[in-house]
């Protein structure tokens, strides 16, 4: 659920990269942690003179107390709107002063700000960072405009798509007690719900240096960022922050079937999902293998989905699968297929099954982990090629309770993964009674 | 804080100087092609961008309509000794990655590879340009993906709207046809159509971007083996000149009826070419108006100040043969007339009064500033030197781009601002359930 990342601005140009790799992989960071719990991590790249500045809390979605989903990202983009001593709105237009841009986004088990900047103006925004860490101001007015903001943001991004409804709802089928159940950007109701008090006591107990992780990538030296950050956050004291203890979720007692059907809808959309392990909870360390089986079943054309249902059987105009272990509780194994024109999602869905059945009864071979495992090690060179994609693999694995070295060791445990742990992980993972499945149909005919 | 923050305005004098050079090299080779090429040999990793001038789908024939792209969409499908699935193997087990796309102008080609399956890259490349199959199982493989596509954007508000605001804009121009395609255009597209279309790519019209581990020597060597079987000349021709004709004053907005509870509002009129004089000066006008994030005055009046919508947005859209100025705001539908008159009231401000010195020199700072944030990932910057080739910027236009930034005057956007700011002629396109317009 970690997966889901709801940025405060929208980016024409999508400039909000989305990670090459899900993965994270060797950035050779450097690390350390101040006296009062803030971890910093230090990724040198000297390509450019310029850095990124990313802080992440250990908080998401899934924190918020019950009845006031969306209130993380409602605090997300009021930490825009000024301290005692930045002014609201002004730290955005201090940073494009500055020739930098800035962003923030909100995910179920964690929030992240960055600004990417000129390597000279490190400084200025480590001190604004670290001063709104501490000094956030809420003004209730702005709260007002902002939940505004915010609700026409969930019409945007929900109510007015389809596919997004009907994930939101799969989420609700998934998860009974477990707040990933609630999408990130809240339910309307919620979001109208959230008071500034409550917003105010969320952000006094997340928001504290011994709850965040300082990832600084580009043209900079571990001493530079040991200087200026000792400087900027060194001072804030460490909070009691609480564990992260989420409601425990039953098991699913599937399967369970969510079917949105809806006059927009021209090109219906079958999903599958089914409960899986995430790296921090995976009792049977299966979540190397679980990402080798994506690859071999959706990593591009000659993947089995993709060769079985669209290329050979001609039934699907695309098919795959998706897995993400960045998670701090559950995560999931998902399959999702789209039909070609003429084709009725009744053929498509048996298709799939009879895929996942194969699955079940043959697992997969020595050569196909071979070759998935190569294509996913070498992944890991082309991640090295862009500025943002260390900060993200690593804030995204440290803010759901991974180490640097889960990180850095991530390709010797692809490496290892055999045929037979991706068989085992599929006959452990993909249970019927473990899956939702998820329809998206259009409103005159089925 | 403000103390630390005027030192660092005063300290920003310094230039942009990357360890990676800024300015390419240019390459020519022996068999007569060039291409622009930065070196950087810190990662085992190379990216060429290839383009054509004239080649994108606004050449499709009107009946065709979705051809360029189709074609683009079939050259990684099978080419020489290699059936569709045994060509997508080869790049899958060498982890290369090779795609093509078509825009309106030019059909694009992206490779990028480890250094140590470059020859076979290349190869590919080679085989996909000179010798695609076009197989029929191909054909109507990715005509059903196209077709697919097609029917999911086709209820997505933001793209119907993006459709009736190009058609509105340019009725007359190829820019303002659906040139991804429509299902009747796409089925109908031929075997023959394609190998027509094929011969948009030749070597007269090529453009060519590397950036990464590889030197000139290697690099020369490889594109006169990639790129000589091309045709000679490309069978295209330059399109006419596009330009928004002049709607009635006081045109009302166009309503496509949509039950959804927020309006997508989509708006245009017409914007200028890459190559204006009065490039710099426009687009700095418009990071002000409405391009800057959080800093634009249309993202301050609509959603900062009454928070009327998540997204508020303008840009200039340059095409090789006219430009579009084009913006866009969603909102809760009983706010659409509050919303769109505020920005009515922006445009004509801007047209009346142009901006302040204080915006002028904000936005130049971030506008220089930002720019190194572009020297990003090799693809990116191979695309960049695709870009600027494209536009005929010059080799040295990497390094001398921030001075023509810091060139632009307020009279420059006083008279730029007159020029093209004209709310009287906004083509506005409303998609959902608007009240009170």
């Amino acid at each position: 659920m970690g997966m889901t990342m709801i940025p405060r601005l929208f980016l024409i140009l999508g400039l909000l990269l989305t990670p090459l790799v899900s993965h994270a992989a060797v950035f050779n960071p450097q690390s350390f942690t101040l006296a009062n719990g803030l971890q910093v991590v230090v990724i040198e790249n000297h390509r450019s003179p310029i850095v990124s500045h990313m802080v992440w809390y250990k908080v998401g979605d899934a924190d918020a107390p019950w009845g006031l989903s969306g209130m993380p990202h409602l605090l997300e983009h009021l930490m825009f709107k000024g301290t005692n001593s930045v002014g609201p709105g002004l730290f955005s237009k201090i940073v494009a002063r500055n020739g930098g841009r800035d962003n923030a986004f909100t995910g179920s088990d964690f929030t992240a700000y960055y600004q990417n900047i000129a390597a000279s103006r490190l400084e200025l925004v480590m001190k604004m960072e670290a001063d709104r860490m501490a000094n956030l101001v809420l003004d209730p007015k702005l709260i007002e405009t902002e939940r505004k903001v915010v609700l026409e943001e969930r019409r945007s991004r929900t109510d007015n798509d389809p596919a997004a409804r009907l994930r939101e709802k799969m989420g609700a089928a998934q998860y009974e007690r477990h707040p990933y159940r609630n999408p990130v950007i809240g339910w309307e109701a919620d979001i109208r719900a959230i008071k500034p008090a409550d917003l105010q006591a969320f952000y006094r107990t997340w928001y504290a240096p011994n709850n965040a992780i300082l990832i600084v990538a580009g043209d900079v030296t571990l001493a530079e960022v040991r200087r200026l950050s000792e400087t900027y956050y060194g001072p804030l004291p460490a909070r009691d922050v609480r564990d992260r203890k989420r409601p425990d979720e039953p098991p699913l007692k599937g399967p369970k079937r969510v079917e949105l059907r809806d006059m927009a809808v021209r090109q219906p959309l079958f999903l599958k999902e089914y409960r899986a392990p995430s790296r921090r909870l995976d009792a049977l360390k299966q979540s190397h293998a679980l990402e080798v089986l994506e690859m071999i079943l959706s990593g591009g054309a000659t993947s089995r989905l993709y060769e079985s249902l669209v290329v050979k059987s001609k039934l699907a105009a695309s098919a795959g699968a998706s897995y993400n272990a960045e998670s701090f509780d559950w995560s999931e194994f998902g399959f999702y297929a789209s039909p070609n024109p003429g084709v009725s999602m009744d053929r498509l869905e048996a298709a799939l099954e009879a895929q996942i059945a194969h699955l079940l009864a043959e697992g997969v071979s020595e050569q196909e982990v071979a070759r998935a495992k190569t294509r996913l090690i070498d992944g890991a060179v082309y991640a090295r090629d862009s500025l943002s994609t260390g900060s993200y693999a690593l804030g995204r694995a440290l803010g759901t309770g991974q180490s640097i070295d889960d990180i850095e060791s991530w390709p010797e445990r692809i490496g290892a993964v055999t045929a037979d742990e991706v068989n085992a992980a599929i006959k452990s993972v993909l249970v019927e009674k473990n899956a939702v499945l998820g329809l998206l149909l259009s409103e005159t005919k089925p | 804080m403000k103390r630390l923050i005027c030192l660092a305005l005063l300290l920003f004098a310094a230039s942009f100087r990357p360890a990676l050079a800024v300015t390419p090299e240019r390459v020519i080779t022996p068999g007569g092609f060039e291409a622009w090429l930065i070196q950087d040999h810190a990662n085992p990793i190379m990216s060429l961008e290839v383009a054509w001038r004239d080649s994108g789908s606004a050449h499709d024939p009107a009946a065709k309509l979705g051809l360029g792209r189709l074609m683009a969409g079939l050259l990684d499908e099978g080419a020489g000794p290699y059936d569709s699935q045994a060509f997508q193997r080869r790049l899958e087990d060498l982890s290369i990655k090779l795609s093509f796309s078509s825009g309106a102008d030019m059909v694009q080609g992206h490779l990028t590879t480890l250094s140590r399956n470059r020859e076979q890259a290349f190869e590919m490349l080679r085989l996909a340009l000179s010798q695609p199959h076009f197989e029929p199982e191909a054909v109507l493989r990715v005509k059903g993906q196209i077709e697919a596509g097609l029917a999911q954007s086709s209820e997505e508000p933001a793209s119907i709207a993006s459709k009736a605001l190009f058609a509105a804009s340019l009725p007359d121009h190829a820019y303002g046809r659906e040139n991804e395609g429509t299902p009747e255009t796409v089925r109908a597209i031929t075997e023959s159509d394609l190998r027509a279309a094929l011969g948009r790519l030749g070597r007269d019209n090529l453009i060519i971007g590397v950036v990464g581990d590889i030197t000139p020597q290697e690099l020369s060597r490889l594109l006169d083996s990639t790129f000589a079987p091309l045709p000679a000349r490309s069978n295209t021709k330059p399109l006419p000149q596009a330009d928004v004709g002049t709607p009635q004053p006081g045109i009302k907005p166009l309503v496509i009826k949509r039950p959804i509870p927020q309006s997508v509002v989509q708006f245009a009129f017409q914007g200028i070419k890459r190559d204006d004089p009065d490039w710099f000066a426009a687009y700095v006008m418009n990071y002000i108006l409405g391009g800057g994030g959080f800093s634009s005055r249309l993202t301050v009046e609509v959603r900062e100040k009454r928070g009327l919508a998540y997204s508020v947005y303008s840009y200039f859209y340059p095409f090789d043969h006219g430009g579009l100025w084009l913006g866009g705001v969603a909102t809760e539908n009983a706010k659409v007339a509050q919303s769109l008159s505020l920005i009515r009231r922006e445009l004509a401000r801007m047209q009346g009064k142009g901006v302040s010195a204080k915006e002028l020199a904000d936005a130049k700072t971030f506008l220089t500033g930002s720019f190194p944030l572009r020297f990003d990932s090799s693809p990116n910057i191979a695309g960049l030197l695709v870009a600027v080739q494209s536009d005929r910027l010059g080799l040295d236009y990497l390094e001398k781009r921030n001075a023509l930034v810091e060139q632009v005057t307020l009279g420059d956007v006083r008279r730029v601002a007159k020029r093209l700011m004209a709310p009287e002629k906004l083509i506005v396109i409303v998609v959902g359930q608007p009240k009170g317009l």
